[in-house]
């Protein structure tokens, strides 16, 4: 196959691809799944209402922190949100309970267990003979909530991190970020982040742009990580206009002030031009990771560890196969030894009675040689004796004859 | 290329339909979808079944406004084989990764059964490059150059009758597998009134032998027009050219004959923009989602179905991968198994069996020495009566001389001395 770049000699039309792709993004709509986690009263609930502008939740559809639970939760709430063309089927999934009990051990394992479920849901569509449409269901974003207690992480946000990090898209958020100034939240925020690098944490990290514009933008986020947010139900009048903002007697803090928090940050990295990063790198990487894994443990079950990490490339009927031919040379080898063995004692076998023979030929042999000497001598005295009878007889003749003869 | 996803309102969730009270934003998600797929690339691949000479290369080099490299086939080829050729094309920021398989040979033969053969193992062979990648446990689906046939261009002569049936055999054995666009070939040299009967003939005889070719898609309003418009005019009758001709004060693309010039961009000349629109301007991702969705999900279903593999037990409760994996395993392990087992077996029986032939010939080998000694004792038995014999007459014998000699002395006890000396020298 021979490539090479082409210059075009005239408009041919595959240029318009692209919009060919948008019609059918459009048509076919949107989803995305996005977790919320942290302890009651951060927020959260609120937050996710400013960021969609509707009320997902709301006093028929209660936000976390309402629902008191005695153990931790997972549960999710599917909305249906349109603007501009574009449909988005928006699940919320929610964890009450989480971090509120006296002993929080173990209270990130209902959240693992229900990413992976969504992962073994996907897996087995995906794996299934006759395929329809699957649904995705999985989770593509997990929105933190960090305390602002102005210190550094508590260890169960350490320890939820590091169990999440490579599951799902981790964005740890600074919660009610009006209570810290300006200065408080920029120490929080190094204490953090110093932390987060400590701890290996890996958090969702967002990819490198091509333009330089976008790079720029891109540092400037990084920068303010993690994101200190505000989040506000209602409307209120500043100097004229509706804002969404916290009234205080001591003035209003909006929520989509950049001044105020990173909300606004927030808002067009998460939904207006990182959301479709969000899901590719859960399909690409969590998803594939969990499902390596799973395959892994299926097919390398009884194999012994000296095997090398090649295994990995193949898929597991792929490697059924080669066992099948490692099976069919090891048969081969065993058949031949056992051949051989056979042959072998097969061979002894007959010249021992090979040699048997010969003995016992030998021996008869002699037999006869003796009888036959026995013969001769036996002949021999036969004939003697017939000799001897003969010439008495002839005597014995002609004494009788003398005897006729002298009575004559 | 992404998964394909799509959901169903769930029934059995509470789907709440919200207002926005604001601009959220996420109506850019389209253009997030599209800026990514832009950065990556796209690909198409072309396959073009064809008789040599029918004008497969002239079509692509005017429809993708350049000169693709290669020399004109001839008609030697001992069988059809496939070629591929990829161009990297841009046009302004979309790159097209642009891959055209020719059939070589094809319809030279003069027996050409067979002749479909290396055009279908093509393309089940791109099919299974793309399972073997979707089945490994360390994958790469994202960025994997997908070189799966996304639209198969058949050219049909321009008899002007009907369709060859090389064309019809070889047409429904790819309608399951490819998307098959029929184009009438070099349709400059069919007249206006017989090619609307050609194409009649060819579209019905295509019905009734039960061809499924390409269906553009109406189910999206902003194509739908467009596409049902167009279908009327299959097969398009194309004509090709990259020699420039001047027709008032512009150059264009013609083909120029004593009797006149046939503009390849002239609608009423041919079909060939309507082709392009179709092809490329309009359904090109239509396409490449068909072979995805449709025809690569019918292989890789028969494949696993082949394999053994089913989606339910026999009580009908749904597999799980791990399940599948883990049955076919252990399957599999069990085979080994027996194998190794029914080995061990004959080898016993065999051993069994040499045994007991050398037991056998032991046992003979010792009968026959026991019948030779029985030979053996009987000569010697004999020997002993013939000597016993002997000796009898021996004993009798000298009974009797020692008698007659008693006789003799006593009868003869005047023999005379002469007898006497006669009888003793008888004795010496």
């Amino acid at each position: 196959i021979s490539t090479s770049a082409r210059n075009l000699d005239g408009y041919v039309g595959f240029a318009n691809l692209p919009n060919q792709v948008y019609r059918k993004s459009v048509k076919r709509g949107f989803e995305f799944t996005l977790m919320v986690v942290g302890e009651s009263g951060l927020g959260k609930s609120t937050l996710i209402n400013s960021l969609f502008l509707t009320d997902l939740y709301s006093k028929e559809y209660p936000g976390p922190s309402q629902r008191i639970k005695k153990t931790v939760q997972v549960e999710q709430s599917k909305v249906l949100i349109k603007e501009g063309g574009v449909q988005l089927t928006l699940t919320i999934v929610d964890t009450p309970g989480f971090g509120d009990a006296v002993d929080n051990s173990n209270c990130w394992q209902p959240v693992i267990n229900y990413i992976d479920s969504k992962f073994e849901d996907f897996l087995n569509a995906e794996s299934r003979v006759n395929r329809r449409l699957m649904p995705d269901n999985r989770v593509h974003c997990c929105l933190y909530f960090i305390a602002p207690s102005g210190h550094g992480l508590k260890p169960l946000d350490i320890e939820f991190m590091k169990r999440l990090h490579e599951k799902v898209n981790v964005i740890p958020l600074i919660a009610k970020a009006d209570t810290l100034t300006p200065e408080e939240c920029h120490h929080f925020k190094k204490q953090i982040m110093k932390e987060i690098l400590e701890h290996k944490i890996k958090i969702y990290e967002f990819p490198d742009a091509e333009e330089d514009e976008d790079r720029k933008l891109i540092k400037k986020i990084k920068e303010r990580m993690p994101l200190a947010v505000v989040g506000s139900n209602t409307v209120i009048e500043v100097n004229g206009k509706k804002v969404r903002g916290r009234q205080y007697p001591w003035g209003v803090a909006e929520v989509e002030n950049g001044e105020h928090c990173d909300f606004t940050i927030l808002r067009n990295m998460l939904i207006r031009t990182h959301m479709q990063d969000l899901k590719d790198v859960t399909n690409n990487v969590h998803y594939e990771n969990y499902r390596s894994k799973k395959l892994a443990a299926v097919t390398c079950n009884g194999v012994d560890a000296t095997k090398t990490k090649g295994q990995l490339t193949k898929s597991p009927l792929a490697q059924m196969e080669e066992e099948r031919r490692e099976h069919v040379s090891k048969m081969k080898k065993m058949e031949n030894e056992m051949e051989q063995v056979f042959e072998m004692k097969v061979k002894e076998k007959k010249q021992k009675l090979k040699d048997s023979e010969a003995e016992l030929e030998r021996r008869h042999e002699q037999m006869k040689k003796n009888l036959e000497a026995h013969y001769k001598e036996l002949e021999e005295k036969r004939r003697q004796f017939e000799e001897e009878k003969m010439t008495w007889e002839a005597q014995q003749r002609v004494l009788e004859q003398l005897k006729l003869d002298a009575s004559k | 290329m992404a998964v394909a996803v799509g959901r169903k309102a769930s029934q059995s969730e509470d789907l709440r339909n919200l207002n926005l009270s604001g601009h959220v934003g996420f109506d850019s998600l389209p253009d997030q979808l599209v800026n990514k797929s832009t950065t990556q690339g796209f690909c198409f691949n072309i396959l073009c079944v064809g008789e040599t000479g029918v004008g497969k290369s002239t079509l692509m080099d005017t429809l993708f406004n350049t000169k693709f490299e290669g020399d004109p086939a001839t008609h030697n080829e001992p069988g059809v084989r496939l070629k591929a050729r990829s161009y990297e094309l841009q046009e302004s920021n979309v790159r097209l990764k642009l891959t055209i398989v020719d059939t070589v040979g094809f319809g030279d033969q003069i027996n050409k059964d067979d002749s479909y053969k290396p055009i279908v193992e093509y393309i089940d062979a791109q099919f299974e490059a793309y399972l073997q990648e979707e089945l490994k446990i360390k994958r790469s689906l994202f960025n994997y150059h997908d070189t799966r046939i996304h639209a198969c261009l058949y050219f049909i002569a321009p008899t002007g009758h009907s369709l060859k049936s090389l064309d019809l055999v070889t047409m429904k054995k790819l309608d399951s597998k490819v998307n098959i666009i029929p184009i009438i070939a070099k349709a400059d040299t069919i007249a206006k009134n017989e090619l609307h009967k050609f194409k009649s003939k060819i579209m019905s005889e295509l019905v009734s032998n039960g061809v499924q070719i390409y269906q553009f898609p109406t189910d999206e309003e902003t194509v739908a027009e467009i596409n049902a418009t167009m279908s009327v005019h299959l097969p398009f009758a194309v004509v090709g050219s990259t020699e420039e001709v001047k027709i008032g004060n512009k150059m264009a693309k013609a083909r120029q004959y004593p009797w006149g010039i046939v503009q390849v961009e002239n609608e009423n000349h041919c079909d060939f923009v309507k082709l392009r629109e179709m092809l490329i301007r309009v359904n090109m991702e239509d396409l490449r989602e068909q072979t995805h969705s449709r025809h690569y999900e019918l292989y890789r279903r028969c494949k696993l179905e082949e394999m053994g593999f089913k989606d339910t037990d026999p009580d009908s409760k749904p597999f799980s991968l791990q399940e599948t994996y883990e049955a076919k395993r252990n399957e599999f392990l069990g085979e080994l198994q027996k194998k190794e087992e029914e080995m061990r077996q004959m080898f016993v029986m065999r051993v069994k069996e040499k045994e007991t032939e050398l037991k056998e010939a032991e046992k003979e080998l010792h009968e026959k020495f026991d019948r030779l000694k029985k030979t053996h004792q009987d000569e010697k038995k004999k020997l002993e009566e013939k000597k016993k014999e002997i000796e009898e007459e021996v004993s009798a014998f000298n009974k009797k001389k020692a008698l007659l000699q008693s006789q003799a002395q006593q009868a003869g006890s005047q023999p005379t001395k002469k007898d006497k000396d006669k009888k003793n020298s008888s004795f010496t």
